[in-house]
């Protein structure tokens, strides 16, 4: 059985190591705190916080606390606010040890596409490409194939590009790859995928 | 040196002109100058530049500038929660430039500490480092970006003292004080001015030479996603 969303985040959340500050984009990704558990782990926020806590209870909302995805949120006892320039300064200079990010499109040399589909309605990269140029490990969270059944790990991005090279790691409904010299290698299948079901619907050279 | 005016109309006489450059503060609605924007609109200044992370919602924020169609270009990270926004810029009559936020952030800061342009890693091989020089620094490629020098800044804080030191509150910050930093003059609007004196030195966010005029007034403060839980049964 391929993994559904739940599963793909819990997936992810075993990328994460006890004392990482990590960043976590929008959809599945954020979905990503929930499986944590025990390990020490500061989420970033990058409008401008370190230490983003869950969502408040009804009532306690805070017009001037919200996350990257303008939901209102809560603070934990770790944690620090500062500027958007001081935020991606940390992005861009490498003290963020992980980001958990969607996609679009993802090429087996870890060029990644997850911000335009050009002709359509186009509302910015936000901080995704300061992101994925910074961040020491880039994780790609994303379902194997389009709505038409298509691979969106490509040999080429077709769309404009978020990053050049950037991926590290991606994990689908169907498994987990790493971006390796040549192309993408199978680390992990989901429960009941086999490596050929992994080939058979993957564009991508599997090396 | 009086920087305390009594109205945002007041706090922006005299440094309103046609097609000026114009850095606003806040991400979302966090931390947005409400009562400025709502000034300038009034003011019916055009032809605007507006550098700022987002581009407000439909007739709140800056999409009030976009509504009476003051503003001719924006520099951005992230739009289209404002379907006039979309429209105007749709039929061509709204440029937009996108910039990374961290770009963006760092474009204003550098503009304020006096750094025409640095380069950065962001964007390089993708539609945003198409025409900037390329720099190899220790094998890896990096982009030329340009420092913003705005003609004005329109920032929101929470505190400030007579003399222009500002405190922020929470996420409400963002994109604030480097936004303050790049402007020729900065207007701030705060929600309580108190004596100088009353905040801790050691507490500033941003210290008030970045800081020329300061108003007080009501704030909105308009919440964009409201999120919640559940409160666990006992």
């Amino acid at each position: 059985m391929p993994w559904d969303r739940n599963q793909m985040a819990a997936r992810a959340a075993e990328e994460l190591e006890d004392g990482m500050y990590v960043n976590l984009g929008i959809g599945i990704p954020t979905l990503v705190a929930n499986y944590v558990g025990d390990k020490d782990i500061t989420l970033q926020s990058e409008n401008g916080m370190l230490g983003m806590g869950p969502f408040p209870f009804e009532g306690e909302e805070d017009p001037d606390l919200i996350n990257a995805g303008k939901q209102t949120i809560t603070e934990l006892a770790r944690t620090s606010y500062f500027d958007s320039a001081t935020s991606f300064g940390m992005i861009r200079g490498g003290k963020i040890a992980a980001a958990i990010l969607g996609a679009m499109e993802v090429a087996e040399n870890g060029d990644l596409a997850n911000w335009m589909i050009p002709g359509k309605l186009v509302k910015g990269m936000g901080g995704a490409m300061d992101l994925v140029a910074g961040v020491e490990k880039v994780v790609v969270v994303m379902d194997h194939t389009n709505k038409h059944g298509d691979s969106k790990l490509l040999k080429e991005c077709t769309l404009p590009l978020t990053g050049k090279g950037v991926v590290d790691r991606i994990i689908t409904n169907l498994g987990v790859l790493d971006v390796v010299e040549g192309g993408l290698k199978i680390v992990e299948t989901a429960d009941g995928v086999t490596e050929d079901e992994i080939r058979a619907a993957t564009e991508a050279t599997i090396v | 040196m009086k920087k305390v005016y009594g109205s945002a109309a007041e706090a922006l006489d005299g440094v309103l002109h046609d097609g000026m450059l114009i850095a606003a503060g806040g991400f979302g609605l966090c931390g947005i100058p409400e009562l400025l924007i709502d000034a300038i609109v009034e003011s019916g200044v055009k032809d605007l530049t507006v550098a700022s992370n987002n581009a407000g919602v439909d007739g709140f924020g800056l999409g009030k500038l976009l509504d009476t169609r003051q503003i001719k270009k924006m520099m951005s990270s992230y739009v289209g929660e404002n379907a006039e926004f979309m429209r105007q810029y749709l039929s061509g009559e709204l440029e937009l430039e996108f910039n990374p936020q961290g770009t963006l952030a760092e474009r204003m800061r550098a503009g304020g500490a006096g750094i025409p342009g640095f380069y950065t890693k962001t964007g390089y091989g993708t539609q945003i480092g198409e025409g900037k020089e390329v720099k190899v620094f220790n094998g890896e490629h990096y982009i030329l970006e340009e420092g913003i020098f705005a003609d004005l800044s329109i920032v929101k804080a929470w505190k400030a003292d007579d003399t222009g030191n500002l405190v922020f509150r929470k996420t409400a910050r963002n994109f604030n004080p480097p936004a303050a930093m790049c402007g020729k003059i900065c207007v701030a609007e705060v929600e309580e001015i108190v004596p100088r004196g009353s905040l801790d030195p050691d507490h500033i966010h941003l210290p008030g030479i970045y800081v020329h005029r300061i108003i007080q007034g009501e704030h909105e403060k308009r919440i964009e996603q409201r999120t919640v839980r559940k409160r666990e049964e006992a």
